[in-house]
This record gives C-alpha cells, sequence and structure tokens, in this order.
C-alpha cells in the first residue's frame, strides 16, 4: 500500500441508513478518519407535538423499521408512567414475548442476512442461496419465525397493530400460543447449526480491542431486556430517570445523528454492552453459545458484538418459550383496558436489538403531547464508531486499499447501527 | 431479458424495505424474474443501469431533490413505494410548524446554519418532485402487494391498485365494525388493499394508505363527530399520514 492515501466510502451497504466513512492518510499516517452521518433528519419529537397519546406509540414506531416493536414498547411505557397507568401480568408477559419477537427477527437478520456474507466474501446474501442454500434456508426459517411471532402479538410484522396504552386491543388464543412454544423448541436445533456455521467462519472477524465504557439497562431479575435501571460498566447504576446525564446529547457538524458521551469520550450500547454487564443472568443454552466462541466479559472487541447477538438470539429462544408456558399455565383472558387521562412526565425505557432506547414524553391534561424526546442506541454509539475508526485505521495501513475499506465497512457493521433510527434519522469514504 | 430494479431510501424508517426482504422464501423467486441492481441495505453491488426505481421515504432537503431527479432520468418506471414516498407519511407531521421551530425543538442551539445536512424544507411526497408510474401505498407496505406489482411489471403488464375503501376488505373478514365498540375508523374513505389490518386487530384504520381517489370526507367527519370526537380530533386523525393534503375545516 502506497504511503498516501484517501478513502471515501460513501453509503456503506448492508446497514440501516446512511453513512460514510472518510480517511486520509499521508506518509503513512492516518491525518483523519471521520464517521459521517448525512441521513437526512425527521425530527419525531417535533411531529409528536399536540398528537393525543394513544397515538404516540403509532407515530414514534415509525421511527424505525425493524426495531418498530422496541420504540412502540418504550412509548406505551413512557405514557404509562406519566398518566399513572398499570398493566396487568398477563400484558406485561405477552409484551415481553412481542419483544422477544422482534429481538429474533433483528438479530438473525443482521448476523444472517448483514455479517454473513462478509464471512463468506460475497457481496450479500443472493450468491449464498446457491453457495450454501442450507444454511440460507436455515436463516431464513428463523427470520420468519420471528416475523410471525410478531405477526401473532402485535398484528403486524412491522409497525404493531394491537398494543395499546394499558394492554392489548387483541391477544393470540392458546391454540396459537402452543403452536409458536412448538416452533420455538424445533428452533433451538437449526439456531445451533447456523451458530456454528458462523463459529467456524469466526477467525475472519478481526481480532481488534479497545476498552471503552457500556451502558446498558440491568437487573437483579433477569437478564435486562425489558426492563431494568441504567448500568454503565465504569460508574455502576444509576436512576432511569437520570438518563439526561448518562447519555449527554450534542451535535457535530457531519451528523444529522446526535452523538453521546458519559465518563470517557464515547460509550458503546447494544447485545455486547449487555453481555459485559448482565451475561450471569444467561439461561443455560446462551452460555454455552458464548462458551462455544470463548466470549468472556469484560469483552473489549466491538466485532465481537455479532458473537453476543447469536448469545443473545439462543438467550430469547429458551426465555420465550418460559414465557409461553407461564401465559398458558395462567390461562389467557380478554381483559378490559380503561384509561384515565392524566397530566404528567413519563419515561421509558426499553433495550431495543441494538442498544438501551429512551423516551420522555410530558402530557397535558388532555391527554396531549406538549413535549418529547427521544434517545437512540444508535445515537450513542456513534461516538464509540468514531473512536474505534481512530483506532483501527492506523493499524491497517499496510493492507491493501480494499481490505482496509473492508476492515472499516465490517466495524461499522458489527455495531448492527439503525441510521434511520439515530436521525429520527451507512457508506465509507477514502477521500 | 429480466427487468433491472433498483431501491433507494430518503428520509425514511426503511420498514418498507424490510418488507421485501420479509417476503423470506419468496425473495429468491422474485429474484428469478428480476435482477436487483441496487439495493443498499441488503447488499453492496451498486449499478446506476436499471430500469426499475423503487423509491422509499419522502423528500427533505435540496440535496435529496437533486438524488432524486438524477435517478428519474435513469429509470424507464419509478415507483413510491411506502406511505413516506406516496403521500408524505409521518415524516410530513412537522410541515404544521415552521421549519425554524422545528429545527430548536430538536437541535436547540447547536449551530447548523449553512450546513446543506440539515438544510431541510416542508416535507415533499415523491411526485412533488418527479413523475411518479406507479404507487405501492401503506405503512408499511403490503410485501403480497410488492409482490403482485413486481410480477406484473416483469411479464409488461400493468399492476392493479385498488380504489375502493378499506370497509370492503374489512366486511369480507367478517370483522364487527370497530365504530360498535367506540371507537374511530378512517375506513370508509381510506384505501384499501392492506386487508384491513388494524380493524381486525381491533384499531380504527389510520389511513396510511391515504384517501380513495374520490372520498366522502364530509359524511366520514360528521360520523367522526357523531361517535364523540371534537372537529379538531377528527381532523387530526385525517392528518397522520398526509399532512400535506390536510382537510378542509
Amino acid at each position: 500500500m502506497s504511503q498516501d492515501l484517501k478513502i471515501d466510502l460513501e453509503h456503506i451497504t448492508r446497514i440501516e441508513g446512511h453513512g460514510s466513512i472518510v480517511l486520509d492518510a499521508k506518509n503513512g499516517k492516518v491525518v483523519s478518519a471521520q464517521w459521517r452521518v448525512p441521513e437526512a433528519p425527521r425530527f419525531f419529537e417535533a411531529m409528536v407535538v399536540g398528537r393525543s397519546y394513544n397515538e404516540l406509540p403509532h407515530i414514534t414506531s415509525r421511527i424505525c423499521g425493524i426495531c418498530s416493536i422496541s420504540h412502540t414498547l418504550t412509548s406505551l411505557k413512557a405514557v404509562e408512567n406519566a398518566m399513572g397507568v398499570d398493566i396487568s401480568d398477563q400484558t406485561l408477559l405477552l409484551r415481553k414475548l412481542a419483544h422477544h419477537a422482534e429481538t429474533i427477527q433483528s438479530h438473525i437478520l443482521h448476523v444472517g442476512y448483514l455479517i454473513a456474507p462478509d464471512l463468506f466474501g460475497v457481496g450479500s446474501v443472493f450468491p449464498l442461496v446457491n453457495t450454501h442454500k442450507d444454511a440460507v434456508v436455515k436463516i431464513v426459517k428463523l427470520h420468519r419465525l420471528g416475523n410471525e411471532m410478531s405477526d401473532l402479538l402485535c398484528g403486524r410484522t412491522t409497525h404493531p397493530v394491537s398494543m395499546a396504552v394499558g394492554g392489548f386491543t387483541k391477544i393470540p388464543t392458546e391454540k396459537e400460543l402452543t403452536e409458536v412454544k412448538a416452533r420455538l423448541q424445533g428452533a433451538v436445533k437449526p439456531a445451533n447449526e447456523v451458530i456454528g456455521i458462523v463459529l467456524a467462519n469466526a477467525g475472519k472477524l478481526p481480532g481488534f480491542t479497545r476498552e471503552t465504557e457500556y451502558i446498558g439497562l440491568t437487573s437483579d431479575e433477569e437478564y435486562a431486556l425489558y426492563d431494568g435501571v441504567i448500568g454503565s460498566t465504569d460508574t455502576g447504576r444509576h436512576k432511569l430517570e437520570d438518563y439526561l446525564s448518562i447519555t449527554n446529547e450534542f451535535v457535530v457538524p457531519h451528523s444529522t445523528a446526535k452523538w453521546t458521551k458519559h465518563n470517557r469520550d464515547s460509550y458503546m450500547v447494544g447485545a455486547l454492552a449487555r453481555y459485559n454487564l448482565n451475561s450471569r443472568k444467561l439461561t443455560p443454552l446462551a452460555k454455552e453459545v458464548a462458551g462455544k466462541f470463548g466470549l468472556k466479559a469484560p469483552c473489549f472487541n466491538p466485532f465481537m458484538n455479532n458473537v453476543a447477538q447469536l448469545v443473545e438470539f439462543a438467550y430469547v429462544l429458551e426465555d420465550s418459550i418460559q414465557i409461553i408456558d407461564e401465559l398458558l399455565d395462567d390461562g389467557l383472558k380478554e381483559e378490559k383496558v380503561e384509561v384515565k387521562v392524566k397530566a404528567g412526565r413519563g419515561i421509558g425505557a426499553i433495550e431495543a436489538p441494538r442498544g438501551v432506547l429512551f423516551h420522555d414524553y410530558t402530557i397535558d391534561e388532555r391527554g396531549k403531547c406538549v413535549k418529547a424526546n427521544c434517545i437512540i442506541p444508535t445515537n450513542q454509539n456513534h461516538g464509540n464508531i468514531q473512536k474505534d475508526i481512530e483506532a483501527l485505521a492506523p493499524t491497517l495501513l499496510d493492507k491493501s486499499k480494499s481490505e482496509i475499506e473492508l476492515n472499516l465497512e465490517m466495524l461499522v457493521r458489527a455495531y448492527d447501527p439503525c441510521v434511520s433510527c439515530s436521525t429520527h434519522y451507512l457508506k465509507v469514504k477514502f477521500v | 431479458m429480466k427487468p433491472k430494479v433498483a431501491f433507494f431510501d430518503f428520509a425514511s424508517c426503511e420498514g418498507c424495505q424490510l418488507q421485501v426482504v420479509n417476503l423470506e422464501e419468496s425473495v429468491i423467486d422474485l429474484i428469478g424474474i428480476v435482477d436487483v441492481v441496487s439495493f443498499r441495505e441488503a447488499m453492496k453491488e451498486h449499478s446506476d443501469d436499471y430500469d426499475i426505481a423503487i423509491i422509499e421515504g419522502s423528500i427533505a432537503r435540496p440535496m435529496d431533490e437533486e438524488r432524486l431527479k438524477a435517478i428519474r432520468s435513469r429509470a424507464k418506471i419509478l415507483i413510491a413505494f411506502g406511505a413516506c414516498a406516496c403521500i408524505g407519511g409521518v415524516n410530513a407531521l412537522r410541515n404544521q410548524f415552521p421549519i425554524d421551530e422545528v429545527k430548536k425543538r430538536v437541535y436547540g442551539d447547536a449551530d447548523i446554519k449553512n450546513n446543506p445536512y440539515f438544510d431541510v424544507f416542508p416535507i415533499k411526497s415523491v411526485d412533488e418532485v418527479v413523475k411518479v408510474d406507479y404507487y405501492i401505498r401503506g405503512c408499511p407496505i403490503d410485501r403480497g402487494e410488492f409482490a403482485k406489482v413486481v410480477t406484473s411489471l416483469a411479464l409488461g403488464k400493468k399492476p392493479e391498485i385498488p380504489n375502493y375503501p378499506i370497509c370492503v376488505e374489512c366486511k369480507k373478514k367478517e370483522n364487527i365494525c370497530v365504530f360498535e365498540e367506540g371507537k374511530f375508523c378512517l375506513g370508509p374513505v381510506a384505501r384499501a388493499g392492506c386487508g384491513a389490518v388494524c380493524p381486525t386487530s381491533r384499531c380504527g384504520c389510520e389511513g396510511c394508505r391515504g384517501l380513495l381517489d374520490d372520498p366522502n370526507t364530509d359524511s366520514e367527519l360528521e360520523v367522526l363527530q357523531k361517535h364523540g370526537l371534537t372537529l379538531e380530533d377528527a381532523l387530526s386523525r385525517f392528518n397522520m399520514f398526509w399532512y400535506k393534503a390536510g382537510v378542509r375545516k
């Protein structure tokens, strides 16, 4: 590789949304390396002003097509906290199951469709249909399972319909849940086979490490996905109400998405952050998957986020079966939902597939939203992606241009960024 | 010769492109009849040589307008894909406020003046910028309908897009009318094609596919008011997905 290099990876592929990497090296040294987010901003916090409390989950769901269930659930939690609405145990279990359905769909989409092509050295999943048909069919079946669970619980695969403030407008039947349970049990074997294929190719994941802060929800009760308080690997536990002093959003000129920082220049959220905070709470199958890959907390290799997603995939399969057993033991009942409008402010938080998500609404006495704030997982990762690029790029300069590009793209993809979300609002640029 | 298809996304959640992935095994059949030459969300390869351009998202900035015009100039057929592209979608909700107020609410006092990334105008649907040949509607789109439209175009046929109300599909499903449960629904004036997915889950239709070509909005407003909505609330029901059109007060 020559001593001078300009790379402009515009609109990185196989990620959600538009992001670019611009790298400039002179005399064998990196002069600048920048992560840019040119996605058109969408201004959700302004869009919801004046809208009724029961429309907020339906509007903010549209922040993201991949994690619309997480946005809906976080929005419901924020509204319910603001107005003092309680939910039943049945609603809680059905919501957790819907949330798991999304994690299944999102994690297998990422590892199976977006990451696997890098492990096999191809540009997309399409050529793998011919060369690795058996593996692709298994991945498609697991993806379908997540989507069909979402359909059943939410009334639609993307942008939930039936989850409402206080409860559900329609619930599945016991027969439908029993069928899903059987399919989840049947999914354990193909999931292990897909995990085995990734394991056989895991050597392609770079061995890069950089110590950073990891933030996510944490709980004494369980591996925190639906509920918890804020946890940091640097500073311990914090109350949800303090989320603004954890996230500290700021604007940079080369990104329509806001960035965040807490105890250091940047922090990471998502599957690896959750694993680093909460791995002790995982189920046996999930721990076994982590063991196969040698994943141990704390792990400072961002590329291992892909592996942490597989560990969580195994966890949500097991936990979904347990939730369905609980629901069936108690027996499903139609519950009447009555909601009383009350003015107030409420914060909701959840672990979306890509990391911790916050919605914060102020609602007036007519039930209308007067103020909203949404802090998205990918926003919280932008600063860490930048710092990783700065650390990784100098180690790559002896490689060919295409190898440098591939490594930088793989780094960004490992974060599973959701740029539409973060600009509620990808591409590498070598200039 | 298989037609070459390219996907492009503007301001959106990319949930409509995800519905293409959500076709699961059927995607494999679809790529048997068309060549996907650009699909950034799922593939690394890209080509500017395409017959059919599928546009997701609404148009927010001069830089996006230029990009869209360039795509139009290369495509034989251009499809507006999903509510954001067809009618503005939820993005257009911000059109009710002055731009400066919207920017301040989200970015506060940050210095974003003269920065093209932040140079937004009121949200436009795709047909406010370029000619649109076909519309695949909904938030998100219906993946079955998408497969049908693409198949028709690959066979050189004109795809059929419904112009009858949601109520027709809802009645076929033998749903109890959600008005009977004291809920509110745009079914009588909203365009069908989704299979009445929201009323089937006991929620009123929110009109994500837009209005019929000739909707009786006055009578719908009357119905909504009869069921206890104020005129203001009834009007706001109409604008969740297509604020720019609004409804006459």
